[in-house]
């Protein structure tokens, strides 16, 4: 029976603690809205393809605190080389997630290049992640989940879920808001005068 | 240039390297309270220096101008955001260039940054580089801005591959 991508979600940020989150435009930036709208959790609007790489400097910046980006396999496929730069610098507080319903969920459903076997996985394996790992069912979540938030990484793992339309719940839009609000939770009122 | 980087705390540098970038990046490497990071494209040193600032972290970045032309859309999320983000651009393209494929983009280097909203300044004179680094630094961070410096490839020196080859 396949994952669907909302319950793996809430499931990776129930009692998320003082975890970190940057979300991949579309259809994870609504998953994790969905999960619960949460100051720490950064969702992006645009800038395809840097949801890894945004999350390599914030792990970088707060190296006691854990850091997980939840994607998409069409958002992480744009920015494949950061995979790279994240096996280089080996930041051992992140974890990056990609939830894989072999789509572009916000523009008609068209297959990406996992629709066709490109194994994001193997990629990150390749490029220096201490694990890549390939989920597929309801056990493989609840090692997931022990993974992000307990682990040393840098993590990857890729999450085959249902390709299947869900309600949209979107986050606030205004990026100065969403920065701002982020940055007080973490660093308090003062990061504002910074 | 690095000690202008240094004074002004910068945690975080985001590289693809270039020729007349190749001492600043030594020293930024040597540098204990910097955290160097290589590129495997520009646009992701954008990516990282929002999540740097998100953080608590202040970045530059240091590309050539033909990797200006990789970071177009990425910069919309600085602008949307208000991120700072001070870029370093070693000048190709212009000023007796030798291969025809640089022009292009190093033509319309400033005018693509401008376009996307970055606070745009140029270098020709050595002595001017600490300073007009120092200057964009305050503006990044005082505006909440990208801002760039240009440095000049009359001031870099010209690329040749036969002065390489009598390396």
């Amino acid at each position: 029976m396949s994952l669907h991508r909302r319950d793996v979600v809430k499931a990776l940020l129930a009692e998320r603690g003082g975890l970190l989150v940057v979300a991949g435009l579309g259809s994870t930036a609504w998953d994790c809205t969905a999960a619960g709208d949460h100051d720490l959790t950064f969702p992006l609007w645009g800038a395809m393809g840097c949801a890894a790489v945004m999350g390599l400097g914030l792990a970088l910046a707060q190296p006691r605190r854990r850091v997980l980006v939840i994607t998409g396999d069409g958002e992480m496929l744009m920015g494949l080389g950061s995979l790279a730069t994240i096996g280089v610098q080996k930041p051992a507080n992140l974890s990056v997630v990609v939830i894989d319903n072999e789509r572009y969920g916000e523009t008609g459903m068209q297959a990406t290049h996992t629709a066709s076997g490109v194994d994001l996985a193997a990629m990150a394996r390749a490029a220096g992640f201490a694990t890549g790992v390939l989920v597929r069912d309801a056990a493989g979540v609840g090692a997931l989940r022990k993974m992000v938030h307990e682990a040393d990484g840098p993590n990857f793992a890729q999450v085959k879920v249902a390709a299947e339309k869900v309600p949209l719940v979107l986050p606030p839009r205004e990026g100065v808001l969403l920065k701002n609000r982020f940055r007080a939770a973490l660093l308090g009122a003062g990061a504002a005068l910074e | 240039m690095q000690q202008v980087l240094s004074q002004h705390r910068i945690g975080v540098v985001g590289y693809v390297p270039d020729g007349g970038h190749k001492r600043l990046i030594e020293l930024c490497q040597a540098d204990a309270r910097m955290r160097s990071v290589v590129l495997s494209t520009e646009e992701e040193g954008v990516g990282l220096a929002a999540g740097a600032w998100l953080g608590g972290e202040r970045s530059v970045l240091l590309m050539q101008s033909s990797g200006v032309g990789n970071i177009v859309n990425a910069l919309a999320t600085v602008r949307e955001c208000r991120f700072p983000v001070t870029i370093l651009v070693t000048m190709r393209g212009e000023n007796g260039e030798f291969n025809p494929w640089q022009v292009p983009m190093g033509q319309a280097t400033g005018a693509v940054l401008r376009a996307m909203g970055a606070v745009v300044h140029r270098v020709d004179n050595p002595a001017d580089v600490a300073g007009q680094v120092e200057a964009s630094l305050r503006i990044a961070h005082g505006s909440y801005c990208a801002a760039a410096v240009l440095i000049g490839q009359r001031l870099i020196g010209i690329k040749s591959f036969q002065e390489q080859a009598n390396q």
